[in-house]
């Protein structure tokens, strides 16, 4: 099969419009046909993935494109990268390494993406709307994009979100096709107490869960609270995409393409139908910790980045209690200014919280370099921790974590899940 | 006697090698050393192994994004496996792939195979990746 090209496509694999340009959509063609595509389709925005460092590969392509003249053509954030470039002192790299993120983070500036430098960018201000086309990477804001925003994309690497940008152009195919949006299996969670279902700690569990069990597959949830909030969906999303290449998921009566489940599965019976229970639930509870120690080293939260909500609660947790561990909290710059305008920043590190942006600790080094135990509320960084930083890590809500920090112990509140 | 399997060309060279057989999806990022072409992530059940030089069955992918930049960096340092065999056609793994031949690195092939072609594949025996996606081995 080859993809159809039109006049104005078939002009940038020429090069009229810039080397840069053409080998983007020289690029977008062949995975176009690798993907089965047949056509490619106009997109409004772009998130891109590739600014963060992992060696120099990335850095040479990046400034190959700018030395092209590459520019993006629609609006365009850009996801973390290696380095907290306000607070620099937060990672600890060596010179060489630092000096190469940052060429890479320039160059994605130069190519026209604005410096956001979140994971959340659907909260810091980038929020396409319901049936729009995009090309997002960042495993998270795919997840979210097409799950709560109801926008459209698929899973996009590194590389592949810029190269769309760069053309303003997708594969026509998967996610970006309305029937290729309904759910396929059913989760039902009539039989989890309503407690745990209200409770922030259920999400990243059940994220966990739900893809190690689907894989790719689109599943709809029923059974959830009307009122589940943007937090808790972004950190099912986040930890669904860790576990399993879960692009997108349906909430009944909650995301915007399930108002019932009828609706999500499209009329269609489901080929899978899974009837969750606490009891499933808590051996995924148990996989995200990797350790039995009583001691933590360090407590992370912020993963995907917080949000104003997120540290609102987490305001209210602390009071006025000092830490005794080190205590992270990811966020975007956006996020931060906000606080800082609400001169609650101040306070917050006055606690002894440790603010991290543009970046987080999974990424790059952050985390005190000998090791030991650390303790988050998120699935993220509970899945990615062991293998990136070398901790063992202990998973837990956000009272729990605040309430660790505070002694050094681990201290969790196991009856929910009971 | 020799056996083949005809799978799809998804990118184009030939290579032989021991076949690695992943017991589990993976994610190349957190799972990956892009360095030492080791598998970092201890929640593996194929930790520790070295995938450099390997026919990769990757029977599903997961996870990052950033996994095809961690294919490049593969390529970079030639800690890549010398073919991989996909069970699905994985955007996010062949890009890094095509971005690394758009740089002028040495690449390796990519095959796609059904699920029941993989269960067929034997581990750690010699194959051959040919040209036109037959995967073949003595048996």
């Amino acid at each position: 099969m080859t993809v159809r090209l039109s006049a104005e496509e078939d002009s940038f694999v020429r090069g009229d419009h810039g080397a840069a340009a053409g080998t983007a959509m020289r690029i977008v063609t062949e995975m176009a046909e690798l993907m089965g595509a047949d056509e490619l389709v106009q997109i409004s925005s772009a998130h891109i993935d590739g600014c963060l460092y992992h060696g120099d590969g990335g850095v040479e392509f990046a400034e190959r494109l700018v030395a092209g003249g590459g520019r993006v053509l629609v609006p365009t954030s850009l996801n973390v990268g290696a380095l907290d470039l306000l607070h620099p002192k937060v990672v600890r790299a060596d010179a060489q390494r630092r000096e190469m993120a940052r060429r890479l983070m320039e160059a994605y500036v130069e190519l026209g993406c604005r410096p956001t430098w979140t994971c959340a960018p659907y909260q810091a201000g980038h929020r396409p709307g319901l049936g729009d086309q995009v090309a997002w990477g960042e495993s998270n804001a795919v997840a979210f994009a097409n799950s709560v925003l109801g926008a459209r994309t698929n899973r996009y690497g590194d590389f592949f979100d810029i190269c769309c940008a760069l053309v303003s152009r997708a594969p026509y195919t998967g996610l970006h096709v309305a029937e290729n949006r309904r759910a396929t299996i059913l989760v039902d969670t009539s039989q989890l107490p309503l407690g745990l279902k209200r409770s922030d700690v259920l999400y990243p569990v059940l994220g966990s869960w739900l893809g190690a069990t689907v894989g790719d597959q689109i599943a709809v949830i029923d059974g959830l609270p009307p009122d589940t909030t943007e937090d808790q969906l972004k950190a099912l999303g986040a930890a669904a995409s860790s576990t399993g290449a879960v692009g997108m998921f349906h909430v009944a009566g909650v995301t915007p393409e399930a108002p019932d489940v009828a609706t999500a599965l499209g009329g269609v019976l489901p080929t899978q139908v899974f009837r969750l229970t606490a009891s499933v639930l808590r051996d995924t509870l148990n996989r995200l910790t990797t350790t039995e120690s009583q001691l933590v080293d360090a407590v992370a939260v912020g993963s995907p980045h917080f949000s104003l909500a997120e540290f609102s609660e987490l305001e209210r947790l602390a009071g006025n209690q000092s830490f005794r561990v080190p205590c992270y909290v990811c966020t975007s710059r956006n996020v931060q200014t906000e606080l800082a305008s609400q001169g609650r920043l101040a306070r917050l590190e006055a606690l002894g919280i440790i603010v991290v942006v543009d970046t987080c600790i999974v990424v790059t080094p952050i985390l005190p370099a000998d090791g030991g135990v650390l303790m988050t509320n998120s699935g993220k960084f509970a899945h990615y921790t062991p293998a990136n930083t070398g901790y063992d890590v202990v998973y837990g809500s956000l009272a729990d974590c605040v309430a660790s920090a505070v002694t050094g112990r681990v201290t969790r509140d196991e009856s929910i899940w009971s | 006697m020799e056996r083949a399997l005809q799978g799809r060309m998804l990118l184009s060279g030939e290579a032989s090698g021991p076949v690695l057989k992943l017991a589990a999806p993976i994610s190349f990022w957190g799972g990956v050393d892009p360095e030492t072409g080791k598998i970092s992530d201890p929640r593996h059940p194929n930790y520790g192994m070295r995938i450099d030089g390997t026919v990769l069955v990757v029977p599903a992918t997961v996870g990052s994004s950033s996994s095809s930049a961690v294919m490049l960096e593969l390529l970079r340092n030639g800690k890549t496996p010398a073919a991989l065999l996909l069970g699905n056609t994985d955007a996010i793994l062949l890009l890094g792939v095509v971005v690394a031949r758009e740089l002028g690195y040495p690449t390796v092939p990519v095959v796609q195979l059904s699920s029941t072609q993989l269960a067929m594949m034997p581990d750690d025996v010699e194959v051959r990746i040919a040209s036109d996606g037959r995967v073949v081995w003595a048996a």
